[in-house]
């Protein structure tokens, strides 16, 4: 297939349009305008809605309306856009229809800076919004890898009734790599059976997220937990590298994955076996991959730009059984391959103790 | 394999264009490639610069500490970046905005005054493909013919009448190069 050179935010733009989105309503925020500068082009051309809110809060709840039609809808944000967005997205959960929701991460928190980020983890895998419910979150390490999770977001949003976040940092947004871009998929037609559109000829059908009474609530809470159980049996993504015979292993997500993934390399070269497991579905969180890891090396090293928010999901899957070390920068300042080669060249020559604390010794590390 | 390409220049330079041309090119040929660039507020008159990456397999870092090749469009950005290139790399520097030459001894350094001869071949702006041109016969990876015919597929239809400017460009830096 033929590839073209796109930026990260026009290529994810494009395969939500080639995905059958039918309405996009966003507000722009850097790293992430020209995804929606890209659907106020494309959407029109395309007979599809297009709307640029007046704010954030705005678009979530236009989000919320559109999804309740049963359409394939979307928007996309950076932290600051999240965070006014969280009412909404938690309505969107209550009323369980599915959106897809894009956050190019940025430097935080409070306004930051527009520097790429892993600063949302813990925001996204909560949904950001209040209550109990369960959104899929993906994080693409590559343009062509958003491109192919941005294609699979609305088949799960839908499958699931749920939200599906597709985390990517400012680096993933503002980079050109190459892509080959799906064949397009035409709009559907059809409306799911749970759909609001007018009731002529069949009996209503009612969605909202409010339940007053606590029994009715709870059955819709257990619900949602039953789907994020299956989300959680079928949904799990990772990638990984080098990890046959390695003793070694680095864990990190989105380009914090891919900055490890030369300092594995570079390390390789040098004899040390060392291998790389990149997550690609931070919720459901790859648990079981990395508890299985954990009982076969040495020692685990965990990659991330935020203070360590992956790292207790990383710690919580490997039990105790390998010692685990981290390393992260914040503040928008991506890692150099040779910073995270330095770690690993450390995991060898001082190997961490079971007592080790990751966080602590990483700190001492940053600020002496 | 994998080559790390910097471009740094002022905002208006064509910084970005430039490590476009040659990302095209490295995909036309059929290599990975990423290109990276500064987006903060140096697009708007500052300083700007990007990271082309060219590798034959899945390319991890998307930013390198020590890239080979450095292309310093104008002195603040060899000043900051000629220290971080790697040690037998290359240095393409434009000597019509820089008062001084190439310090480091162990990298190889072609210093031409590509803004002079871009203004001599009538337009200053051509600065960022004679600077690519110099470049080129230093460039294993990829050809000159390889820049130009990525040029000529990837520039919309309606720039078409400043191909023929930009391939002087091109063929003016190679030949300052070498000379």
């Amino acid at each position: 297939m033929t590839r073209q050179l796109l930026k990260g935010n026009v290529a994810m733009a494009e395969a939500a349009i080639r995905a059958g989105v039918e309405a996009y309503f966003g507000y722009p925020i850097t790293p992430q305008s020209e995804l929606l500068e890209w659907m106020a082009k494309r959407m029109p051309e395309e007979g599809r809605a297009f709307l640029q809110a007046e704010s954030e809060v705005a678009a979530i709840n236009m989000v919320y309306g559109a999804a309740c039609t049963g359409a394939r809808v979307m928007t996309s944000t950076s932290g600051p856009g999240i965070s006014l967005m969280a009412e909404g997205i938690s309505y969107i959960a209550g009323t369980e229809v599915p959106a897809v929701i894009v956050d190019v991460m940025r430097g935080g928190p409070g306004l930051g800076n527009i520097a790429p980020s892993q600063g949302d983890y813990r925001q996204v895998i909560h949904g950001a919004g209040h209550g109990d419910f369960f959104p899929l979150v993906l994080a693409p390490a590559s343009v062509q890898e958003a491109v192919d999770l941005i294609g699979e977001a609305f088949d799960l949003a839908e499958k699931y009734r749920t939200i599906v976040f597709v985390v990517a940092d400012g680096s993933i947004g503002q980079m050109m790599e190459p892509v080959s871009l799906p064949e397009p998929r035409p709009p559907r037609r059809e409306r799911p059976d749970w759909a609001v559109g007018g009731a002529e000829g069949r009996p209503a059908r009612r969605l909202t997220s409010l339940y007053l009474k606590p029994e009715v609530e709870e059955e819709v809470n257990l619900r949602l937990v039953q789907r994020w159980q299956a989300m959680e049996a079928n949904e799990i993504r990772y990638r990984e590298y080098y990890l046959d015979d390695a003793e070694y292993v680095v864990l990190g997500f989105g380009t914090a994955g891919r900055v490890a993934l030369s300092a594995v390399r570079a390390a390789r070269a040098e004899g040390i076996k060392v291998g790389l497991f990149r997550p690609v579905s931070l919720r459901p969180f790859p648990t079981e991959a990395i508890r299985d890891l954990a009982a076969r090396s040495k020692a685990f090293l965990v990659v991330e730009m935020n203070g360590g928010q992956m790292l207790d999901d990383v710690q919580a899957a490997a039990q105790g059984q390998v010692p685990v070390r981290f390393y992260g920068r914040m503040g928008g300042m991506v890692p150099f391959p040779d910073e995270v080669l330095a770690e690993i060249h450390a995991l060898v020559s001082e190997p961490p103790t079971p007592a080790e604390a990751p966080r602590a010794r990483w700190l001492a590390q940053m600020v002496s | 394999m994998q080559t790390e390409i910097l471009i740094a220049g002022f905002g208006g330079q064509g910084v970005l264009f430039a490590g476009q041309v040659l990302a095209y090119a490295a995909m036309d040929a059929g290599h990975e490639v990423t290109w990276f660039p500064s987006y903060g507020p140096e697009m708007r008159g500052g300083t700007a610069n990007c990271t082309v990456i060219i590798a034959d397999e899945e390319i991890g870092s998307p930013l390198v500490a020590h890239p080979q090749v450095l292309m310093a469009l104008n002195a603040p950005s060899l000043d900051k970046f000629e220290p971080q290139v790697q040690p037998e790399g290359l240095v393409v520097a434009n000597a019509s905005l820089l008062n001084r030459g190439v310090t480091r001894t162990d990298v190889k350094a072609i210093a031409l005054k590509a803004s002079h001869i871009a203004e001599a071949l009538g337009d200053r702006r051509l600065a960022n493909m004679v600077m690519l041109g110099a470049m080129m016969p230093r460039f294993p990876m990829l050809t000159m013919e390889q820049i130009k015919t990525a040029l000529k597929g990837h520039l919309p239809a309606r720039k078409h009448h400043l191909l023929e400017a930009n391939y002087r460009a091109l063929d003016a830096g190679a030949a300052a190069a070498q000379a």
